[in-house]
């Protein structure tokens, strides 16, 4: 299988620098920022380039804030294939 | 053809609300009111498909009329007093959340569990408040049994222009007693997808919330200041009363809901003993026809207010006269029920014979 | 410390790396916040599992395309505001009310989704006897319950769910079981009752669990379009402001304290 490449886009001004996410990737490719945002909060940013698009930072996200994304070298198929969780439901109701 | 039929009141009113196309009803049994939520649960669902829940609590059937009326569909509940107490938060936060429906409270002798009895002591809790904040029903006291099923009708209708919960406040005896009624035929049971209604949020329209809820102090003024508004239009509009032999009168007396009928006999008498009195019969307590007590004033000596209390309604009966005239009380409590010969004696001792 | 100072005192420790923008196009999306939760920043505190449970409830509205059907009702609480977040019809009910709230309003509206969203003071303390008698009826409404253990909103105090020994504002020295009574495993007691069809334990607190939760969030809708009763779903939750712990601790801290005394898992499922 081809290698896996995610990346992931933070609303850094809906970040509250909870830390959860930080928590919850198994890459260890997110810290805390040194910054500040509009609100006075200590964001995320992403610090290593490792990020594999898995999705668990957005899963315990409590603000709605992560956008994650996901290539493989052999392009979009592949993609479909890897467990998602927003497509891995059935829809029985309608 | 007339449709005519001899029913209790309690029962009327139950009737009248299949009628006016009821969608939903949500009660707690509380004597003396059970006979509506009895009457509903044997004839409604069958006739027009309404909903009738007997609720686990009278907290549990406001709220549930609360959700149910913030779908914009016609909805009531009925209690009697102390059952009516425990709404009061509900009816607090559906006044506020502006949600037409339609309260029913057949008032019995209180403070407390009280009697079983008639009562008017809920004059206050029904036209002053109740629950807290600043909110006003619209508040409509029957005296009739024709009354109890015609107000059902008007009372949607009044909930729905306004947006605006409206209460009968009637009392245990007229709930019980039976009465010729001329029934109104039935209305169609109708969903109109009004547009501050939650029942699903449309794809190319806001969402719609009910609410009472604003945590910013300038913006609940806002909302404050539109309910006082609405409350001054319904002041302008909907008053409604009835001067029985006023004109030529010498004295009058005031009195609501049952107590009118008997003072009505009790002003009878006073003619045959020569002595002109009339009755003035607020029907609407909120808004209260303030001017109306205002001008007859001007032209008696003397206005006495009976009502089965300690003395509530008189109150407004003294702010409408404003000194103008005396203006006495005479009441009965705990559930007794005063007959024409007292109200006549007490009218002869606190009115006539000290009156210039 | 003012921002400027912040930056000078940086030691530099890691580099920001910038997103990749040949991965970060719309068709490489793998998840994104569900359009039902509205792109507003929440009231709730860092790291509070109300944020979790309002995305999953979202993303399952969403999913099974009920956004035009839905009506849900907000409690008192910490989620008062949830229908700020929400972008359905919803009502805001009284205290402990929601369930009666949520009752009439599918009682009219039976074809409609309806949800009550409440935590343990408003389904546990205040309004036990809706939510006993909502259940008991079997209201074709979907319950979603969420447990911290403590009165979030007015600060910190004592709830239904409390753990023994726990301490919060008003039970200082710990919940002494002997005078304030055991914390009531209301998911247990409603699963008792006839009128519920599914009852689940679920929480927010790991990406795993997560899932789960909304897995359960959905079952509770889908079971509802086929009129089989109550669903309830309890998520186990954090409250890292009044338990005075950062999230992450609270969340460490729930593992090992509510999760055992609040197991998750199913406790009462469909037989067919």
């Amino acid at each position: 299988m081809a290698k896996v490449k995610g990346d992931i886009i933070i609303d850094i001004e809906k970040c509250k620098g909870c830390e959860l996410c930080i928590e919850a990737c198994p890459q260890g490719s997110l810290e805390t920022s040194r910054k500040v945002n509009n609100k006075g909060y200590l964001y995320i940013v992403k610090v290593e380039d490792t990020c594999t698009g898995c999705t668990n930072c957005a899963l315990v996200c409590p603000e709605g804030g992560i956008t994650v994304y996901r290539k493989t070298e052999k392009g979009k198929e592949q993609i479909a294939k890897i467990s998602n969780v927003t497509k891995d439901m059935e829809l029985k109701v309608n | 053809m007339k449709e005519l039929k001899l029913m209790k009141g309690n029962e009327a009113l139950a009737e009248a609300a299949i009628r006016a196309g009821c969608d939903a009803y949500f009660g707690y049994p509380i004597t003396p009111q059970s006979e509506v939520l009895e009457y509903l649960s044997r004839e409604a669902h069958a006739r027009t498909g309404m909903v009738v829940l007997q609720a686990e609590s009278e907290v549990a059937a406001i709220n549930m009329v609360y959700g149910a009326a913030g779908t914009g569909k016609k909805i009531m509940t009925s209690s009697s007093s102390p059952g009516m107490s425990l709404m009061q938060e509900g009816v607090s936060y559906i006044a506020c959340a502006e949600v037409p429906c339609l309260l029913v409270n057949v008032n019995r002798g209180g403070p407390g569990l009280g009697t079983i009895q008639p009562g008017q002591g809920d004059y206050f809790q029904s036209v002053k408040g109740g629950g807290h904040g600043d909110y006003k029903l619209i508040v409509l006291a029957p005296s009739t049994v024709q009354e109890m099923s015609d107000f059902v009708k008007q009372g949607f209708d009044l909930a729905f222009k306004y947006r605006n919960p409206v209460l009968i406040l009637t009392d245990g005896a007229l709930g019980q007693m039976m009465e010729k009624v001329e029934l109104f035929p039935q209305q169609e049971r109708k969903f109109e997808r009004l547009d501050w209604a939650t029942v699903g949020k449309p794809a190319d329209k806001e969402k719609n919330v009910i609410t009472s809820l604003n945590l910013k102090a300038e913006a609940m003024e806002v909302i404050n200041i539109h309910l006082q508004e609405k409350y001054r239009e319904i002041e302008k509009n909907e008053i409604r009363y009835e001067a029985i032999n006023c004109e030529d009168a010498d004295y009058i007396i005031t009195a609501y809901g049952l107590v009118a009928r008997i003072c009505t006999k009790a002003a009878q008498m006073a003619r045959e003993k020569g002595i002109k009195v009339g009755v003035i019969r607020p029907i609407s307590l909120f808004p209260f026809p303030y001017k109306a007590i205002n001008d007859y004033a001007s032209k008696v000596h003397g206005i006495l207010d009976v009502e089965m209390n300690a003395g509530q309604m008189v109150e407004d009966v003294r702010l409408a006269v404003n000194g103008k005239v005396p203006v006495e009380f005479y009441g009965r409590m705990g559930g007794v029920v005063p007959d024409p010969d007292e109200i006549l004696k007490a009218l002869e001792e606190k009115i006539v014979g000290v009156a210039v | 410390m003012s921002m400027n100072e912040r930056d000078l005192l940086e030691d530099k420790h890691f580099e920001q790396v910038i997103s990749d923008e040949s991965i970060c196009t719309k068709e490489n999306i793998v998840y994104e916040k569900p359009e039902t939760l509205l792109d507003v920043s929440m009231h709730y505190c860092p790291g509070c599992g109300h944020g979790v449970a309002h995305r999953i409830l979202a993303e399952v509205i969403d999913e099974l395309g009920i956004q035009q059907e839905v009506i849900g009702v907000a409690p008192v609480g910490c989620s008062v505001l949830a229908y700020n977040y929400l972008n359905i019809d919803m009502s805001e009910a009284a205290h402990g009310r929601a369930s009666a709230v949520a009752t009439g309003i599918k009682r009219v509206l039976p074809e409609k989704y309806v949800f009550s969203y409440q935590g343990d003071g408003d389904l546990a303390a205040i309004g036990t006897g809706e939510t006993i008698h909502t259940c008991n009826r079997g209201e074709n409404i979907l319950i979603i319950f969420i447990n911290n253990g403590i009165y979030g909103m007015t600060g910190g105090q004592m709830a239904p769910t409390t753990l023994p020994g726990m301490k919060s504002t008003t039970s200082p020295f710990g919940r002494d079981v002997a005078t304030m009574g055991a914390p009531l495993k209301i998911t247990e007691l409603l699963a008792q009752l006839p009128g519920t069809y599914y009852v689940t334990r679920q929480s927010v607190h790991k990406p795993l669990n997560v899932r789960k939760a909304k897995k359960a969030i959905q079952k509770g809708f889908e079971y509802q379009k086929l009129n089989k009763g109550t669903c309830f779903v309890e998520i186990v939750s954090n409250c890292p402001s009044n338990w005075k712990m950062t999230p992450v601790e609270s969340n460490k801290w729930l593992d090992e304290n509510m999760l055992p005394f609040y197991p998750l898992g199913d406790i009462k499922v469909p037989k067919d």
